[in-house]
């Protein structure tokens, strides 16, 4: 396995095969998906895959998402933890999916990534911020990672070394670029998503290292 | 006595016979001498399996030939709270096969959490000429194809009823498939389906079935078009609403509320989601007809709650969130004498915080103000043993009792005592306590009131309780009654259970998962008791791959007069009596 140290790069993981989202982690207890960043510098990443996320219990969507034998090592993470933490412990308070989900508000939108030949759809409401957006897009999509580039973060092919830039269409039908309003708007606002390759994104694309994408 | 029942000639007895419905007399009446158990056969028709495993279609087929309507169980109770793994079984396809060949006239399939597939809703609908009621309570594995299926070729259909089922969203055009000349629905509730479906041909249908009694929509019906549904169906009695949101519009308000007036029969009401409060006095006009109320979608507030079911005078069922909090069950205890059962949901179980104020006063009114009051399920963040204590003695006819306390090993908030003696009174003063859900701060002691006074106790859940075997071996060897014990997060394991073996023939199942059992417990087990089907879920493969005393993962026991099952998954593990370990 990776170690980590302060030096180390999630680029590295050349292969797109991320180890690193198969190692076992302990969450405080209490921390919600909202305290967990990238922490590119110390190369902990966190996928989705190790949140324990009772709000993912949507039908089918369990066993999709990111299903790369994580599944069972989260149960059995699970099965050790003391109980600490009422959001880690599977199946507690018993309440039951349909009941949780029709609390819920959700907006699925789609999601589409130049060259790729399909879409896929996410729960924008699943999200707090725009950190948890890019790790979304690389879990969702295995060819591309989210790379620390001159201090901001990056969607690369890390195959190709293709750099994609999140799109938005809005309300009005406008193609935006993701980042630069408050997240709460930007959910209201999204309509559907693109993954636009930057040499198409010439104009758009910020060159200059810039404070919005980082905003919540 | 041989004597006296030929006197009878078959017909007379079988005409009897059926005047007695329910299936424990009917049972009770078969055992008595072989020519009654012959004409009992022959004349039942209606069959009720608790576990789809306990027993083979063929044996049912063969003993009952003349069913009309069948009720059957698959997954465990926990697979609710996805504590089965998918792909465990409770498979319907086997049960669908050999009725579609041995019952043409079959008329009722009642499922609760099967897996039913588009094929085998396909097959209902081909082989059985006079289907009238198909009820799928939690099932999954189907889609809106298979309800076309349905809706187009059963018709004489009277109830399709998908109660919280998983349904796979491909069109909502499947509901367009009821021919025009079809006339017969008695109840409709599509509640659980997320996809549009075709609104002028849910009005369609609505407006030509002068029969239909229960009509229960999903949240994607608009607000706006309900009154044109109440309109074409003023003699509705159960009515579950869409989205109950929309513009705060006069004309849409007067235009419903003169709709749910029109609706002169309505006992029932449900939906609410996406409430906006401005529409909600539009059914205070029948508020007072209202016997059952579920608002547990509602995201309204106390205040509003109170104006409503202050209201509902003849209220025997509310169903609601925890926003109506301690002082809106003092209003339910203040106006609705006649409740028989109230179930509070939590809006925010994950939060580590208290959001609301409901704690276990609001319980405590409802049980003093509420005489018929029988059936409680309470999720709350504090409760006390004095407050227990107090419901107990207030209610000694409480047969339903549910305490989610929502932070497991929660004690006694005012004494940082166990929960024992509260439980305990619970148990101690209502003797026909049936069934009992446990939470909190919870010791061995618990188990032994429960073992000691639970006598008509059928069904029992616990989670994060006891500190030893003991606990478990008092109610194993004290509840005689015990049909379905589930547990979780105990330190339970071996002893009690291989001391209790011949109790679980007894029972229909037992659950454990999380505890301290062993492999070596279950091989035992397995290979003692032939008429109990052992399986071992553990999804870490496979358990000799483990120290023998290392704790499986979850344990389900059933009694079964079929055998062991065939459709196992990878991950189930059972031991047959040559001690040979079973894989799928």
């Amino acid at each position: 396995m990776s170690p980590e140290n302060g030096k180390h790069l999630p680029e590295s993981d050349a292969t797109g095969l991320n180890l690193k989202e198969t190692e076992l982690t302990l969450r405080l207890p209490g921390e919600t998906r909202g305290d967990i960043e990238i922490k590119a510098k110390s190369g902990t990443k966190r996928g989705f895959s190790q949140i324990i996320d009772l709000n993912h219990d949507r039908s089918s969507d369990v066993h999709e998402h990111d299903d790369r034998g994580c599944d069972k090592l989260e149960n059995e993470t699970l099965a050790l933890q003391p109980p600490a933490a009422k959001a880690q412990i599977v199946g507690w308070p018993p309440v039951r999916g349909f009941r949780k989900n029709a609390m819920k508000s959700f907006k699925f939108v789609k999601v589409a990534v130049d060259g790729a030949p399909f879409l896929r759809k996410l729960d924008l409401e699943l999200y707090s911020s725009y950190q948890e957006l890019l790790c979304a897009f690389d879990n969702m999509f295995s060819c591309l990672t989210i790379c620390n580039y001159l201090n901001e973060k990056k969607l690369m092919d890390t195959a190709n070394g293709v750099e994609y830039v999140p799109t938005y269409e809005d309300k009005d039908g406008d193609w935006m670029l993701v980042g630069d309003v408050p997240w709460k708007m930007f959910v209201e606002s999204c309509k559907r998503l693109r993954l636009m390759k930057s040499s198409e994104a010439i104009g758009l694309a910020p060159r200059t290292p810039q404070q919005s994408a980082s905003t919540s | 006595m041989q004597r006296m029942a030929c006197s009878f000639p078959d017909e007379v007895l079988e005409h009897v016979f059926s005047f007695v419905q329910c299936d424990n007399d009917r049972n009770a009446i078969s055992t008595v001498c072989k020519s009654w158990y012959k004409i009992e056969r022959w004349s039942r028709r209606r069959v009720f399996v608790g576990n789809c495993y306990a027993i083979s279609p063929g044996m049912v087929i063969r003993r009952f030939p003349e069913l009309r309507s069948i009720e059957l169980k698959g997954k465990p109770h926990f697979a609710d709270f996805n504590l089965v793994p998918d792909g465990w079984g409770g498979y319907v396809a086997p049960w669908i096969s050999a009725m579609a060949a041995a019952y043409p006239w079959l008329e009722e399939i009642r499922l609760k959490r099967m897996v039913i597939t588009d094929e085998n809703l396909e097959l209902i609908a081909k082989s059985f000429k006079n289907f009238k009621v198909l009820v799928l309570s939690s099932c999954e594995g189907f889609s809106t194809e298979g309800l076309a299926a349905v809706a187009a070729n059963c018709r004489n259909l009277r109830e399709l009823d998908l109660r919280e089922s998983e349904v796979e969203d491909l069109s909502g055009h499947w509901l367009s498939h009821f021919p025009d000349d079809y006339t017969s629905l008695v109840s409709l509730n599509i509640a659980c389906l997320g996809c549009e479906v075709s609104f002028s041909a849910l009005e369609r249908l609505v407006g030509r079935c002068p029969n239909l009694r229960t009509l229960r929509l999903n949240r994607a019906v608009p607000l706006d078009k309900l009154a044109n549904l109440l309109r074409r169906a003023p003699q509705l009695v159960e009515l579950g609403t869409g989205a109950y949101s929309s513009e705060l519009r006069p004309d849409v308000f007067s235009n419903l509320s003169g709709a749910f007036s029109g609706c002169k029969e309505l006992k029932s009401l449900s939906g609410f989601w996406d409430v906006v409060p401005g529409y909600l006095p539009a059914v205070y006009p029948i508020c007072c007809r209202l016997t059952t109320l579920n608002l547990s979608y509602a995201t309204i507030q106390s205040p509003d709650l109170i104006k409503l079911v202050g209201q509902c005078q003849n209220l025997q069922r509310l169903w609601v969130l925890d926003y109506i909090e301690d002082a809106g069950l003092d209003a339910v205890a203040a106006s609705c004498k006649g409740l028989r059962e109230l179930r509070v949901f939590p809006s925010d179980p994950f939060g580590p915080e208290p959001n609301v104020l409901l704690t276990e006063q609001g319980l405590v009114s409802v049980s003093e103000g509420c005489p018929k009051l029988q059936s409680v399920l309470y999720f709350c963040r504090q409760m006390s043993n004095a407050a227990l204590m107090t419901i107990a003695r207030n209610r000694p006819n409480m047969t339903r009792f549910r305490l989610c306390i929502i932070e497991p090993g929660t004690p006694d908030y005012l004494t940082l005592q166990p929960l024992d003696v509260g439980f305990g009174a619970i148990v101690e003063h209502c003797k026909d306590l049936q069934r009992l859900s446990l939470s909190g701060l919870l010791t061995d002691r618990v188990f032994e009131y429960i073992g000691t006074y639970a006598k008509k106790l059928e069904m029992l859940s616990v989670a994060f309780a006891g500190e030893s075997d003991l606990g478990l071996h008092h109610v194993l060897s004290g509840c005689e009654n015990l049909r379905k014990l589930e547990i979780r997060d105990c330190p339970f394991g071996d002893k009690a259970l291989l001391a209790n073996a011949a109790k679980l023939e007894t029972m229909r199942s037992l659950w454990m998962s999380s505890c301290s059992v062993t492999f070596g417990a279950c091989k035992l087990l397995g290979q003692k008791m032939p008429r109990l089907n052992v399986e071992v879920i553990d999804e870490r493969g496979p358990p000799d791959s483990r120290p023998e005393r290392c704790p499986i993962e979850k344990l389900y026991i059933y009694r079964t007069v079929a055998g062991p099952r065939f459709d196992m998954p990878g991950f189930v593990w059972t031991i047959d009596e040559d001690s040979a370990m079973r894989l799928s």
